[in-house]
């Protein structure tokens, strides 16, 4: 268990968010989600989201996701600014950029591990033959070889959510993006699916955790806190980390 | 472009495997749209069927042939100014003809007599009313479009002397000679005997409305002897060339005035008619059936299109955590939107395609159970009722593809 809680050096920044806000209108009340955040997440980070209902968690995820824009403040992800894209640009930056992982799984009910797995390398315009021997290969590597041509249906829970995490891999992201991932998964298939972020992590994946649960965002390397719209604290989360085992060496 | 491709093709396999997993609401969908395509289709062959009947009646007059007589082939509302007119004679193709040949470059070649009346035949026992009895030349041949199925025409010699002889429509050598042949025998008109010297075969009718076979022509000094009372006089003139029939007119109007002797102040007393007047009077009233016909079965159609997109409605709201999630995948408006319509055309294409298929089978036992009911199925309209079933699905798809394309992917992926 050496390499498990080991930190890997941060490489580049991915994220960078500044002062960033969304107002939601909620009828006649406008509903203030995020009152200014900013946030830096570095390649090879393992960072986890933690907050209660209400306090921007969600919105943060959707904002960081690319599946909404900001009201005001800055987002750069990659160094492009992506506050002031376009639907279709946002699309892109998803496809190639964010490898969504959800709590419900959201696989496609009719189709094959395949074919989910294939999904996001259809919208990037891969070619058929290419297609498939990537997402067989993603899928041997989450450990689902043998279940390449199942449905959903006949797959456990925790097979599915293998599934999802194949699909959010395929394009090579420079995020994973997971939303409590074991929120719909018994407590051992949970862990299971935690020791494979983690080795996705040890792989150079840089890992974004969204949850409530504390046993969950302790697997993370740093936990951002928010409360009401605000991060209140951001800091490393090592309960079982020792400083004589961070490895730098690569 | 590749990905265009790429994303089509996933369209139509999700489309395909959509119509699978639904198949009683896709069925029971599909059924509008297959009711709407039958009833434009048939209605479509019955359309066609129309104007092969009315081209065919049309041919009947020749499209080289001018007609003159006493009354114009129209509705005419001053119908008292033609009643007046005065009576048409037999005896004005004599001066035409001469006037024809001696007119350098005339447009016109020949001017036939025919003077018509309606009579009973007999032949023993049997009898047909209310027969076209026609008098005229040898010449009427030039004139006509009819086959012999028995016999010949009547030549010169008979035509000039006035021979009791006679040719007869298929119709009353049906009734008169229902087991032998007509040729030789002798038919009564007017308690005279005609010796049968041949059967025209069989023309139909005119527009449904009166048999074209229900005739009998003899020469005219033969008819001038024993039906002159109520005749109708009309003198067909041949034209030379049928793209100047305009010129030839002008020109038979000029022969026919000095023929009559009318002075330049006073209107045509008598009136020249052709296929193409006729035509141009009735093509309105068989378009506006037509398009009546195309309308209210195309409602059946819209009744359809109508189910499709109701459906698609219900499809989008069903998956709107699908496209949420396919849009959080990448997927961009496009992708979406082609998604939908392509589901929407698949199941109207299917539909067209059976609709089709149905209407095929009921023309063919259409054809089977009444020949002579007009309808004409044709590749054209297969092709027509393709594009219209697929205009059909993008229509009815149109709007629930556009709104899921809009769909805001925290929203949708929120939605359960």
């Amino acid at each position: 268990m050496e390499t498990r809680n080991s930190i890997r050096p941060p490489g580049p920044i991915v994220i960078d968010i500044e002062n960033i806000t969304k107002d939601y209108v909620m009828g006649e009340e406008i509903v203030r989600a995020l009152r200014g955040v900013s946030l830096k997440i570095h390649r090879n980070e393992y960072l986890a989201i933690m907050g209660p209902s209400g306090s921007g968690k969600s919105t943060l995820m959707n904002m960081l996701g690319c599946l909404d824009t900001p009201t005001s403040g800055r987002y750069e992800f990659n160094g492009k600014n992506v506050a002031d894209m376009d639907d279709d640009e946002l699309a892109a930056i998803r496809n190639r950029e964010i490898g969504f992982v959800f709590q419900t799984f959201n696989l496609l009910p009719r189709s094959t591990s395949l074919r989910n797995v294939e999904l996001p390398l259809i919208y990037a315009g891969i070619d058929p033959a290419t297609r498939e021997e990537r997402a067989t290969q993603t899928l041997v590597e989450v450990g689902l070889g043998d279940r390449i041509h199942h449905k959903p249906n006949e797959l456990s829970g925790g097979q599915r959510q293998r599934v999802a995490i194949a699909r959010a891999l395929v394009n090579k992201p420079s995020i994973i993006l997971a939303d409590e991932p074991t929120g719909n998964l018994d407590s051992k298939t949970g862990e299971e699916i935690m020791a494979l972020l983690e080795d996705l992590y040890q792989r150079g994946n840089t890992i974004i955790l969204v949850t409530h649960e504390r046993d969950i965002a302790v697997h993370a390397r740093r936990t951002v806190h928010l409360r009401d719209g605000l991060i209140e604290s951001d800091e490393a989360t090592m309960p079982q980390f020792e400083p004589a085992m961070v490895d730098y060496g690569h | 472009m590749k990905r265009f491709l790429y994303e089509l093709t996933e369209s139509w396999k999700i489309a395909a495997a959509q119509m699978r997993s639904n198949l009683t609401r896709s069925t029971l969908t599909a059924l509008g749209v297959i009711i709407g395509i039958v009833a434009v289709t048939l209605m479509g062959t019955a359309i066609g069927g129309i104007q092969v009947g009315f081209d065919k009646s049309m041919a009947v007059f020749g499209d080289d042939v001018l007609y003159v007589g006493q009354w114009p082939w129209r509705k005419v509302d001053d119908w008292w100014n033609y009643r007046d007119r005065r009576k048409l004679k037999t005896e004005y193709a004599e001066p035409l003809n001469r006037m024809i040949q001696k007119t350098a470059n005339s447009n016109l070649s020949i001017a036939i007599p025919t003077s018509s009346v309606f009579r009973s035949v007999k032949f023993e026992d049997s009898e047909v009313n209310n027969v076209l009895i026609r008098g005229t030349v040898s010449d009427y041949i030039i004139t006509s479009t009819f086959d012999f199925k028995e016999g010949r025409f009547f030549n010169e010699l008979e035509s000039r002397g006035g021979a009791n002889v006679c040719v007869i429509g298929y119709d009353v050598a049906d009734a008169l000679f229902p087991s032998e042949t007509p040729i030789g025998k002798a038919v009564q008109i007017n308690g005279q005997p005609f010796r049968v010297v041949g059967v025209i075969s069989r023309q139909g009718s005119f527009l449904g409305l009166f048999s074209l076979d229900s005739i009998v022509v003899m020469p005219l000094p033969a008819f001038q002897k024993y039906f002159t009372a109520k005749s109708e006089a009309e003198i067909l003139v041949k034209v030379k060339d049928k793209s100047k029939m305009a010129e030839a007119k002008d020109e038979l109007v000029g022969l026919m005035r000095r023929v009559r002797g009318l002075p330049p102040e006073k209107k045509d007393d008598f009136s020249i008619n052709e296929q193409q007047a006729l035509k141009s009077t009735l093509d309105p009233i068989k378009n506006t059936i037509a398009m009546a016909g195309l309308f209210i079965t195309g409602l059946s159609l819209f009744v359809g299109a109508i189910g499709i997109m109701n459906i698609t409605f219900v499809s989008v709201k069903e998956r709107t955590k699908e496209i949420g999630t396919r849009k959080a995948l990448g997927a961009r408006r496009r992708t979406i939107l082609l998604q939908f319509l392509i589901e929407s055309t698949a199941l109207c294409m299917l539909g067209g395609l059976i609709g089709l298929l149905f209407a095929y089978g009921m023309c063919f036992l259409i054809g089977v159970a009444a020949p002579s009911f007009p309808i004409k199925f044709s590749l054209g309209l297969v092709i027509t009722s393709m594009v219209v079933s697929i205009m059909t699905g993008l229509f009815s798809g149109f709007a629930p593809a556009w709104s899921a394309s809009r769909l805001d992917p925290v929203t949708a992926l929120r939605y359960e």
